[in-house]
């Protein structure tokens, strides 16, 4: 197959001959010519380039803000993408969020705007849980360096709700994508078989799920990706199955999608999400993607490690199960034999006596990278810690558990004195180093105190600890 | 009949319907002319070496690439310095900081340029580099040669003052992260010219620096530049490297060259914000009046000059920020250091030679015991003598007092200390701080040849009116406030006026769109241009109709002939037939101004721009993480233009402010190379990081009293200044970490680490008294 079909501001499109790493940014503004769209940072991290794209879930359009930047244009097959030239129509020249910023005087230079606008227009068009966010969630992930931003989230208040938009596009074929361009192969296979397939044809290609990093290879690392397989058009890996004592997240589920299943589990977890860069990334990214990119400095991994999870791997038909506290090995090198790919994260459900914290630090709190991640679970019992599973990001070339600290909290009572030990043993477990997100004294010192701050939580429930909690007036 | 209320209206930015749109145009956006090529850099990876070979033959065979260009190929002089040739377009010989651009590419796409670069086989010999401020002052690394400003004795006053205080304080620089990048678009010309589209604040500039290196006259080089996607003082010279690299390289090739630079190239190839360290002597009585002072400010200032001259200089003029020194001597130095060149970015030195002082008079407030507040008032300049500046000119217009006493009310400043100090009582983690600082900020280029702007005016026969003059637009509105400052000259509608590109080929000889003056000086030159075309009219319909020229009235889109009123359309029509020229320029060179830089001594400034702002912080002492919670804000912006766009630039200016002093955290390695060059690393605010309580309102009794355009006050930098309340915040909230144990040593930015360990440091000392005011019965 040497076409892809998909929809632009309900036109439909054939394209062909281009690498299947052009970015649907490159597209709109070097091939369509749609130049409000605008690159800011190629890195997923302004949001200049936000468009709207669909699925199509039961035959009714799931919109999802995105960044362009970083979107391989062949993960659009099927879908319809929706720009700020296309959210006006003859009858409407300025779309009800454009008005809203005209009226609230909300840009100022002009060249993030767009951006801001498309943010707005995929949360008023996401039916699922996107009211739930507030505004200054939904527009995390784009920066203005004019406003300040109060006649921006004014604006965004102001907007009035808009009417659903019917899809245009049909269901891509029946066939499995198999896309050649420019020298470049991508495959979509559609289930966890035809994906075992295609990786043991090709055991070298690159397997790309969301692509928020893996599309940075591309944009900063100028990487040339000749065989891509992406797990996105996987149905069965896009599914979260509910058991009695488990949680599996499919491969190819969004962290967007996550959100609400592991927020209402466990609230730390979900503002864990809440925070995990921006709506635009988490509306690509995946939960397991995170995870397998093995970076030191992921969100999801040190969470998991501490809740015990295990991947499902699989090679052919062959499947096995690993604890994430043996999946990391070193700096960004994992457990995965070639050829075998994730097929799912199995997460514990709470028990009784379960307290779960996450803690982020960053140098800005809403969409950054951690300098230290901390994530506690640990079971309670009359007061003595039963169990004790301590992960950090930041601190190593892995993310890792404390094992030290572990031991110092486990089995005994939860004391300040218990908590000074598990502190004291931190420093055996790890030994951080100095870069642009923090100084190595920095971390140490801080990864403690969240030690002391979990005791403080857990032992005075109600006492202000966190300052993104403070109510305003003193 | 009324007249149009042009002036004062609070309208929207002349390109909102394009922004919201996307259809307004950025130079990225403009069509591309026929076989346009692509540019890009090859980067010096050392902070400082010497070049012992450079072999590009991979470059120049790799696909796509139609053209190598390296700094001994450049046919004219290969300097982009805006003030002295100490800065190259390439790299000869020497690279001086990690990053430096050592040859360029043109290509057939903006990818296959990017690849190709990486394809250089470079072969360095390192050489001893200063990447740090405190490595140049120890290798006495001067880039320029130091400068003094003062007045009387402060060595004497010291010693004999009450109390002394001697403290060190550094701050970070800053990247101005426009969202929209460098670039530039050089097209040949038939006739060996060049026509470029300039992402620049100051196309004279770009027309000069390119004419210079591509060897041509300044009149074959046209700059244009519709707007910006963002500017911030980045654009002021750093533009003209980009320019200068498309244009030579649209000369080798004969081609259009196209040179965007990407967010990484951008933020490793060009300038920022100058950090400083600050170092200070100070001696006071006990109510905090400061009695002498000495400053000790040294300013990275990168490997060349760039701006840093004046910079510099504006940091010893904002020293003083709203305080009256008896005694006082500003010594400044300009190190180099082998990192980029710092520039121009909103505030120019004043934000850094400001916040020294306001450090200053919190430090003092601290050791006595007393609110910084009233240690802030006890020092404000006043009635003669205290009104004289370290530079001898004295403050006219000080109006401080009384924004400060409506602000302090407003804001319940003396109600919220008492509840804060309450709170943190039984609040063991986290911790809350108070702080209410002014801001007074001079207004002019101190270089005062550069306070000359230029207009141009066409009316057509159908009354429309093409406006065009000097000033760029950046965002910060300039076009639409000059629009309405012929709007109601004329007295017409301002959709009847089109707004146009600044453009060297229509207004020579400008200046930088920089120091706030956009409006003042474009506003007060279009209304000299609108005034000339109108007293023309006038005089040839007072000839025509045999009235006095005082019957004519330009009134409400119309024209009164006496009683009659006749369309613009109609006089415009009638005069063209009468062969009277309808077009016109105007200009205007700022009064007053003088300046004697080796006596420091003059008037630099036109006027002064004030505010205030008080804001409450909130801290961890766990992690250091802290946020603002509340800015209440009042600024002086004279009689606003344009309330909406004024609003819009105090707001935006507060909160850039605040990532500088918080957030954003430039960080080099020791190798010199910049670690913080992309969103991912460099954390500018975020639309959560806005104080929830955000009540910021333009000072209602605020007017300038000197003659500027319709009595404004210039406002894009000021306002930045307004955050160094939230610094000052912040560091109060560390101090109630640990009441007793006197001030804490924090610098900025307030990153959660700075925060952290200066808790952990004032927690470390041993308690100890305040010292109280002398009356202790």
């Amino acid at each position: 197959m040497d076409v892809l079909r998909f929809s632009v501001n309900g036109e439909m499109v054939d394209v062909a001959g281009l690498h299947p790493t052009t970015t649907l940014l490159q597209y709109l503004r070097e091939h369509r010519h749609l130049t409000g769209t605008k690159e800011g940072c190629a890195e997923g991290d302004c949001g200049a380039c936000t468009v709207v794209v669909s699925d199509l879930v039961d035959g009714e359009p799931r919109w999802r803000a995105v960044n362009a930047c970083i979107l391989f244009l062949p993960t659009l097959h099927g879908r319809e993408v929706l720009t700020v030239e296309g959210l006006a129509s003859p009858s409407r020249p300025l779309h009800p969020i454009q008005q809203a910023f005209v009226d609230y005087h909300a840009s100022q230079c002009g060249f993030c705007t767009p951006g801001f606008v498309m943010a707005l227009a995929g949360q008023q068009l996401d039916r699922t849980h996107a009211e739930h966010l507030m505004p200054e969630d939904v527009l995390a992930g784009n920066l203005c360096r004019c406003t300040g931003y109060r006649p921006i989230l004014e604006a965004a208040a102001a907007a009035g709700p808009v009417e659903a938009r019917p899809a245009t596009v049909g269901p891509a074929g029946h066939e499995m994508l198999d896309f050649r361009g420019g020298g470049g192969r991508f495959r979509a296979p559609r289930s966890s078989d035809e994906l075992a397939a295609c990786l043991a044809e090709t055991p070298g290609a690159t397997l790309l799920a969301g692509g928020t990093d893996v599309g940075l290879w591309v944009t900063k690392g100028l990487q040339d990706l000749d065989d891509i397989i992406w797990t996105g058009a996987c149905d069965d890996l896009r599914q979260i199955a509910v058991t009695e004592t488990d949680l599996r997240i499919g491969a190819a589920v969004r962290l967007y999608d996550a959100h609400p299943i592991l927020g209402e589990e466990r609230p730390e977890l979900g503002e864990l999400i809440r925070r995990f860069a921006c709506v635009q990334i988490r509306q690509t990214g995946t939960v397991v993607g995170n995870v397998m990119n093995a970076s030191p400095i992921g969100d999801g991994s040190p969470a998991f490690l501490a809740l015990d999870a295990s991947l499902v791997l699989r090679r052919g038909d062959e499947r096995r199960t690993v604890p994430l506290s043996e999946f990391f090995l070193a700096y960004r090198k994992t457990a995965l034999q070639p050829g075998e790919f994730a097929e799912g994260l199995v997460v514990p459900r709470p028990v009784d006596g379960e307290v779960f914290k996450a803690m982020k630090l960053s140098k800005r709190f809403d969409q950054d990278i951690s300098a230290v991640m901390g994530a506690f679970r640990l079971v309670l019992r009359d007061g003595v810690v039963a169990q004790a599973r301590l992960a950090f990001g930041g601190l190593a070339a892995i993310p890792k558990r404390a094992l030290a600290s572990e031991q110092a909290l486990s089995g005994r009572p939860l004391t300040a004195a218990t908590v000074e030990s598990a502190c004291d043993a931190l420093g055996r477990d790890f030994q951080p180093i100095d870069d642009v997100r923090a100084s190595a004294a920095y971390r140490s010192e801080a990864a403690q105190n969240m030690l002391r701050r979990l005791f403080h939580e857990v032992t005075r429930p109600g006492l202000a600890a966190r300052v993104h909690d403070l109510e305003v007036a003193a | 009949m009324t007249r149009i209320a042009a002036a004062h209206a609070a309208i929207p930015h002349d390109s909102a319907q394009l922004h919201v749109t996307g259809r307004a145009r950025y130079v990225d956006d403009l069509p591309e002319p026929q076989g346009c090529l692509h540019a890009a850099v090859g980067q010096s990876k050392r902070a400082h070496a010497r070049i012992v070979r450079m072999d590009l033959s991979r470059v120049a065979a790799a696909p796509g690439v139609v053209a190598v260009l390296t700094g001994a190929d450049i046919p004219g002089s290969n300097q982009i310095g805006p003030v002295l040739l100490d800065e190259p377009a390439l790299a000869q010989h020497t690279v001086e900081y990690a990053g430096q651009a050592m040859f360029a590419v043109a290509a057939t796409s903006y990818q296959a340029a990017r690849k190709a670069v990486l394809l250089a086989d470079i072969a360095y010999e390192d050489l001893p580099a200063a990447i740090h401020l405190e490595d140049a002052l120890q290798q006495d690394l001067d880039l320029l040669p130091p400068h003094r400003m003062g007045r009387g004795e402060p060595d004497a006053a010291i010693a004999r003052a009450p109390h002394v205080l001697t403290g060190r304080f550094r701050h970070g620089g800053q990247d101005h992260f426009y969202l929209e990048g460098q670039i530039a678009l050089a097209v040949p010309t038939d006739d060996g010219g060049f026509d470029i589209h300039s992402s620049t604040q100051h196309p004279t500039e770009v027309q000069h620096v390119v004419a210079r290196c591509v060897g041509v006259l300044d009149a074959q080089v046209r700059v244009e530049c519709r707007r910006m996607g963002g500017g911030f003082g980045g654009k002021e010279t750093q533009a003209n490297q980009i320019a200068a690299i498309a244009a030579v390289l649209a000369q080798k090739t004969g081609r259009a060259v196209k040179f965007r630079l990407d967010r990484d190239v951008d933020m490793t190839l060009t300038g920022k914000r100058h950090d400083f360290l600050i170092d200070y002597q100070v001696g006071f009585d006990d109510e905090g009046r400061i009695q002498g002072i000495l400053f000790d400010q040294a300013a990275r200032g990168g490997c060349s000059a760039d701006l840093t001259g004046a910079i510099a200089d504006r940091a010893m003029f904002h020293a003083d920020n709203a305080y009256y020194f008896p005694h006082v001597l500003i010594r400044s130095r300009r190190m180099k250091t082998h990192t980029v060149s710092n520039t121009a970015f909103r505030g120019f030195g004043g934000p850094q030679g400001m916040i020294g002082i306001e450090e200053v008079i919190d430090e003092i407030a601290r050791h006595l015991g007393r609110d910084p507040l009233d240690v802030r008032k006890a020092n404000f300049y006043g009635p003669a003598p205290r009104n004289l500046t370290p530079y001898h000119m004295e403050v006219e217009d000080f109006v401080l007092p009384e924004m400060l006493a409506e602000l302090e009310e407003s804001s319940d400043y003396r109600a919220r200390r008492d509840a804060i100090a309450r709170w943190n009582e039984d609040s063991p983690i986290l911790k809350r701080g108070l702080a209410l600082t002014p801001v007074k900020f001079g207004i002019s280029f101190t270089t005062s040849h550069l306070n000359q702007a230029g207009a141009l005016i066409q009316l057509y026969t159908d009354g429309s009116v093409l406006l065009n003059h000097g000033g760029t637009e950046m965002g910060q509105g300039l076009y639409v406030k000059v629009q309405q400052v012929v709007a109601e000259e004329l007295q017409i509608p301002t959709s009847q006026i089109r707004i146009t590109a600044a453009d060297t080929s229509k207004v020579p000889n400008t200046s930088a769109t920089a120091a706030s003056s956009g409006t003042d000086m474009n506003g007060m030159a279009a209304q000299a241009a609108a005034r000339v075309l109108k007293e023309r009219l006038i005089a040839f319909a007072a000839g025509k109709y045999g009235l006095p020229p005082h019957r004519i009235v330009f009134q409400d889109g119309q024209v009164l002939l006496g009683e009659r009123p006749i369309s613009l359309r109609e006089l415009a029509k009638e005069a063209w037939m009468a062969r009277v020229q309808l077009s016109a320029t105007g200009f205007y060179a700022t009064p007053k101004i003088h300046y004697d830089r080796e006596k420091a001594s003059g008037r630099p400034f036109f006027y002064f721009a004030y505010g205030a702002a008080c804001c409450e912080a909130v801290i961890d002492t766990l992690t250091g993480e802290n946020r603002i919670l509340r800015a209440d804000i009042l600024h002086d912006v004279g009689r606003s233009l344009n309330p909406a766009i004024d609003l819009g630039q105090i707001e935006g200016a507060f909160v850039q402010g605040m990532g500088w002093l918080t957030t954003e955290e430039l960080w080099w390695t020791k190798e010199g190379q910049l670690g913080s060059h992309a969103p991912s690393t460099y954390k500018i605010p975020c639309a959560s990081d806005l104080p929830k309580d955000f009540r910021v309102r333009i000072w209602e009794s605020g007017r300038n009293r000197e003659p500027s355009v319709h009595r404004s006050k210039a406002v894009g930098e000021p306002p930045f200044m307004l955050a160094i309340a939230a610094f000052q915040a912040i560091k109060d909230a560390v101090a109630a970490a640990a009441p007793g144990r006197g001030s804490p040593r924090l610098d900025a930015p307030a990153t959660p680490e700075r925060v952290l360990f200066a808790v952990k440091e004032l927690r470390s000392r041993r308690a100890q008294p305040v010292e109280l005011p002398t009356a202790a019965e």
